[in-house]
């Protein structure tokens, strides 16, 4: 491929990269902003900030890293780790029952 | 002997073989920060109330290292995107940009373990703690032999017979530095000599849960910054040398090095709210 078409092939690349970034310095100062708001419970404020932090895991891993258009294996190997990181967390939520009702405080 | 599949995709994979292996180490480092962030939250969740800190870290600080980060990112991909289209000018200018932001995002986190390792939290003889920055230490301030004095710019919090609502509202000028009590809390310089503390200690890994979980998510984030910014140092100097011979396998080097930076970008924006906002 010469370097014009090569450079013509991911022109349109490029404008994605950059609006992608774009998206992610916007999502930081709403994450930012969202924290300030008193939306009644911190679960509540805790839910919004990941919630956009997901979106911005989404950006960063759809495009920068190319996931949204990966070959089956890359795929295989995530839907493995994904598994297995949903179920560390839901043994954690879980496991926060066993927590004694009074804890020591030094 | 060549390495194989170093440029060719493999026919059962599809892949050339480093990408197949920094998706594998990828998965492996999810499990790592996993299990870190679930440490977090069994931490947080088992906290007693009002012992949770709450705004103890720089927001318009940690916000500047946050777009540091994104900015490395795009400098990443452009850099990648510059060697595919055979503009091995540009792709020197991107990965020198990654890499000055990548210094400077250890600098600014730099900057904030500094201010942690000189916060001081003063517990009285009396019962009182005493919380600030240093402002200096007597050079004779030994805490065994009972001599010389310090001094911080703080304040100090009563919590001696206190219970309910009353304790609620005197810890949040502790702990709750985003709450209304917290914001209102004025400074002053304070001189204690060695007889009148019973304890203290920096805000330090070691002085509660939630410093132990800061220094350890983002001094592992830190050390993965500082080893990607290596290996991508690496490739911008010695390493480019394989441009000129090998230009598809340096690029493939590209982007594998810039895959673990954008992981290493994913890992920070969740850090960012979970230890700066919430």
């Amino acid at each position: 491929m010469s370097d014009a078409i090569a450079a013509d092939h991911f022109s349109h690349h490029i404008r994605r990269y950059l609006f992608v970034f774009y998206a992610l310095l916007f999502g930081t100062l709403i994450t930012v902003g969202a924290s300030y708001i008193p939306f009644g419970h911190r679960a509540v404020n805790i839910g919004v900030a990941l919630i956009i932090a997901c979106g911005k895991a989404f950006l960063v891993a759809g495009y920068f890293m190319h996931l949204i258009s990966e070959r089956k294996m890359i795929y295989g190997v995530l839907a493995f780790t994904a598994f297995f990181f949903v179920g560390l967390m839901f043994l954690t939520v879980w496991a926060t029952h066993d927590f004694p009702s009074t804890s020591v405080v030094h | 002997m060549d390495i194989p599949y170093t440029v060719q995709p493999r026919q059962d994979t599809g892949l050339y073989n480093a990408k197949v292996g920094i998706w594998l180490f990828l998965a492996s480092e999810v499990m790592l920060f996993g299990a870190l962030f679930s440490s977090y939250i069994l931490l947080r969740v088992g906290a007693q109330e009002g012992y949770w800190p709450h705004g103890w870290l720089n927001i318009p600080v940690g916000t500047a290292n946050t777009v540091v980060l994104i900015t490395s990112s795009i400098t990443t991909v452009m850099a990648w995107a510059s060697c595919k289209m055979n503009q091995f000018g540009k792709f020197k200018l991107y990965h020198a940009c990654t890499i000055l932001l990548a210094m400077t995002f250890v600098g600014i986190k730099s900057y904030e373990y500094h201010d942690k390792f000189t916060h001081y939290s003063i517990k009285l003889a009396d019962g009182q703690i005493a919380d600030g920055h240093l402002v200096e230490k007597s050079p004779d301030f030994d805490m065994v032999k009972k001599t010389g004095s310090i001094t911080i710019h703080g304040h100090v919090v009563n919590l001696l017979n206190k219970q309910g609502p009353e304790l609620q509202n005197e810890l949040k000028k502790l702990y709750d530095l985003r709450s209304p009590e917290g914001r209102a809390i004025e400074h002053v310089e304070l001189k204690y000599t060695a007889p009148q503390i019973a304890s203290l200690e920096t805000y330090g890994p070691w002085h509660n849960t939630y410093t132990a979980i800061y220094f350890t998510l983002t001094g592992l984030h830190a050390l993965h910054v500082i080893g990607g910014a290596l290996v991508i140092g690496f490739l911008w100097g010695p390493g480019s040398k394989l441009w000129k011979t090998d230009p598809e396998r340096f690029t493939n080097r590209i982007e594998v090095s810039g895959l673990f930076w954008h992981f290493v970008d994913l890992v920070w924006i969740f850090l960012f709210p979970v230890l700066y906002l919430l």
